[in-house]
């Protein structure tokens, strides 16, 4: 038989196990979004010293903090920008942005739209919970309309982003949306996002048990798995404008955009080429400039 | 004999009952024990249906449960061998 | 370590402050700005964004300056030394990522080209009225290091003293410019490579298994790492460990935040820098910094014309705050004159670390123009008739 020191949860890996237990909450969906990403890059056989993780602020972004993996617990909607430094000035690395709907398209909103406009080679993975988690519940710009929340007690009423439409607009190469039902789903789009150049976007809708789904009266997390179960339907490549969310609708689920078209570096490289032929000088390799 | 086993780390259970609700072939349940915070972490109760498929291991939100596939016992010496 | 000859602009040239200070940072290594527009401060980016190219390095003009204060981090954190260039409205934007800066110890410099404020205030008129702004501008407690240049040629020199601090001490640096000293056009000389001194990365040569990314290391500042290398090192702007992991106990919060202080206050003497002139045998010392320093030179030329003992302090680090040397003139004379483009910020300082032993004479002004001569020479006179 075998035994059970030969076997190894295939996450484990890429954790940082001294920090396990992980303060994340009973049915939160966080924990799940990153078996997915751990199993993509396993399957994508990504050199993992060349990956950076980068996160914000929130309960997603505290991935950073539990991932094996160079990785960076930024400033709040600041990560895209902080990924923006590191892969320019360290072209080789393979750099992901982890973190939330919050962090990224409300306080990070502006980054989020500008880092899809200029199509810098990064993977947004943004797992979406509907909801400011970590500070207690307060509508996020995803909120759908008629949900209640501690800042809308009476039901919200401001329209939510799409966020595959808002991104899609914005430039982004390859938009996916999965829910955190969808494991294997969401781990083969982050394998694909991997193969791609540019900016990829995928989210993730993720139960947040404590504060959405309970103020809402909608159970806790698995009651809430379940109903990803029941309303999602798989329609790739549907136009991003019908996918928006609706309080107890459907959810849209599946890779919307998937397109080429040069990013951010090619882009600049071929500009210098054109204007200054040889007087350009390609960013050095980043190399040790030991003391 | 299965064709593959659970493992289950204890201590890290939040028990949402992720894995019992989604194994396709119900293997699990939520044991009637608490761990040191107080949940009930899953328990086995058909080994013998267990696929190694380890969708539990990717629905598990902490990192606290994985399926492994039971290798043939030539693989097993094979793995014996490498360690 | 000399420096990198790719970036030396070697030669004498007729420039202003924002374009020497941009060849100040090429000289020191700077191989990465973001940037946000910014009147007047551009003109460091724009000459960054025409010369970089052609050294070997980017520049990113970013949708805000919030954006641009996290990117140079994040560029950091990729292997490169880099700064950014703003003003007041713009300085006010980045404040939290130099708590970030200071927090994650990330070695970089945030040059700040002072205009009159509050708000859009004058933004193309001088005042040096971020002072306070500099050192207390992020929430918490921690240390940064900030200088004054009082001319385009400072602007080359100590823009790379700015750098070198940066990446000994691990802090982000303040370089505290204003509109004239920006855009003051002089003779700016800049020396051969192999003359310019320049503080390499704190690199850890650690194995993967002995690293600890903010291990004190004895001195207090901790080897770097850069991503991609393999470290698998974690990075957070919450209070952590030694491990890099978030710990949030009163504990840890106290070994870790004095240490981001104790850093750079045990490093004083080395780290403050002065002009001083005739001090020993003056009854009035006139302290200033940045443009104010060249009208108080002028007033401090014409009270001696008039046989009246002036010294002259300036100011050229301001952050950390040379206590020991204000402390010293004051036991010595019967009054510190400081005037400065500001309502009142840099004489606290004098006037606490003075603790009474002479008086403190503020010269405010709020900015917009310089100081009239007269106006500080009328206060020297005073000062020493009273």
């Amino acid at each position: 038989m075998l035994n059970i020191d030969d076997t190894v949860n295939p996450v484990e890996p890429f954790l940082r196990s001294d920090r396990m237990p992980h303060i994340w909450c009973p049915g939160c969906g966080i924990g799940t979004t990153v078996n997915s990403f751990a199993r993509a890059l396993i399957d994508s056989k990504i050199d993992l010293e060349s990956l950076a993780l980068v996160s914000g602020i929130g309960c997603t972004g505290r991935v950073a903090g539990y991932v094996k993996l160079d990785s960076f617990h930024t400033t709040h909607g600041r990560a895209i920008p902080f990924a923006t430094g590191l892969k320019l000035a360290n072209p080789k690395l393979n750099v992901v942005v982890y973190s939330g709907d919050g962090d990224l398209s409300a306080i990070g909103g502006n980054h989020l739209i500008h880092a899809a406009r200029r199509n810098i080679d990064l993977k947004v993975i943004c797992v979406n919970n509907l909801i400011y988690a970590m500070t207690g519940g307060q509508t996020a710009p995803t909120t759908p309309g008629h949900a209640t929340t501690s800042t809308n007690p009476y039901g919200t009423f401001e329209p939510a982003f799409n966020l595959p439409h808002l991104v899609e607009a914005a430039g982004a190469v390859y938009v996916a949306r999965w829910t955190t039902f969808h494991v294997r789903q969401l781990a083969r789009s982050i394998s694909e996002a991997f193969q791609k150049k540019g900016f990829s976007f995928i989210e993730v809708i993720s139960p947040c048990p404590t504060l959405y789904q309970r103020r809402n009266k909608m159970g806790d997390g698995l009651d809430t798995m379940k109903y990803y179960k029941e309303k999602s339907k798989v329609k790739h490549g549907t136009p991003t404008s019908e996918v928006g969310l609706t309080l107890n609708g459907e959810i849209a689920v599946g890779k919307f955009v998937d397109r080429d078209r040069p990013d951010y570096q090619s882009m600049m490289r071929a500009q210098y080429v054109e204007s200054l032929g040889e007087r350009y000088i390609e960013e050095p390799e980043v190399e040790c400039v030991c003391g | 004999m299965a064709k593959g086993r659970v493992s289950i780390v204890v201590e890290r259970c939040k028990a949402c009952g992720f894995c019992v609700e989604f194994c396709p072939t119900h293997v699990l349940a939520l044991s009637s024990a608490f761990n040191s915070k107080g949940y009930h972490p899953p328990h086995v109760v058909h080994p013998e249906k267990c696929s190694g498929c380890d969708l539990c291991g990717m629905y598990c939100p902490d990192f606290a449960i994985y399926g492994t596939k039971v290798a043939e016992p030539k693989l097993v010496k094979a793995a014996g061998g490498e360690k | 370590m000399k420096a990198d000859p790719h970036g030396v602009l070697t030669g004498t040239h007729f420039i202003d402050g924002d374009h020497a200070c941009c060849e100040g940072a090429l000289a020191a290594g700077a191989r990465f700005a973001a940037g946000y527009p910014i009147t007047p401060s551009t003109e460091v980016v724009e000459r960054f964004a025409a010369r970089v190219p052609t050294v070997g390095g980017t520049f990113i003009q970013m949708e805000d300056e919030l954006a641009a204060s996290i990117t140079l981090q994040g560029a950091v954190w990729g292997g490169a030394k880099a700064f950014t260039v703003t003003s007041g409205p713009g300085f006010s934007l980045m404040m939290e990522h130099i708590g970030y800066a200071a927090m994650t110890e990330t070695p970089c410099v945030f040059v700040d080209v002072q205009r009159g404020g509050p708000s859009t205030g004058l933004p193309t008129l001088p005042a040096q009225a971020d002072m306070m702004q500099a050192r207390w501008g992020s929430h918490g407690d921690y240390e940064i290091i900030a200088l004054c240049p009082n001319s385009p040629q400072e602007c080359f020199d100590l823009t790379i003293k700015a750098f070198n601090l940066a990446e000994e001490f691990r802090v982000p640096v303040m370089f505290m410019m204003d509109e004239v000293v920006g855009h003051m056009t002089e003779k700016v000389v800049i020396p051969p490579a192999d003359q310019i001194e320049v503080v390499p990365r704190k690199h850890t040569r650690k194995s993967v298994e002995d690293y600890l990314p903010y291990g004190s290391n004895g001195d207090m500042v901790p080897e770097m790492a850069h991503a991609g290398e393999g470290y698998k090192f974690h990075v957070t702007g919450l209070t952590h460990d030694e491990r890099g992991y978030p710990n949030m106990t009163p504990q840890t919060q106290d070994k870790l935040v004095r240490r981001l202080q104790n850093k750079i206050r045990a490093a004083v003497d080395r780290i403050c820098l002065f002009e001083e002139d005739g001090i020993d045998s003056a009854d009035v010392v006139v302290v200033s910094y940045g443009i104010t320093s060249r009208v108080a030179q002028r007033a401090v030329q014409m009270a001696r014309e008039r046989g009246l003992k002036v010294g002259k302090l300036r100011l050229i680090t301001a952050w950390p705050f040379p206590d020991q040397k204000i402390a010293e003139i004051a036991s010595k004379v019967k009054a510190l004159v400081v005037p400065e483009l500001n309502l009142g910020q840099m004489v606290r300082e004098v006037e606490r670390a003075a603790q009474g032993k002479a008086k403190t004479i503020a010269l405010p002004h709020a900015g917009g123009g310089v100081h009239n001569p007269d106006q500080i020479l009328n206060a020297i006179v005073e000062a020493i008739r009273c």
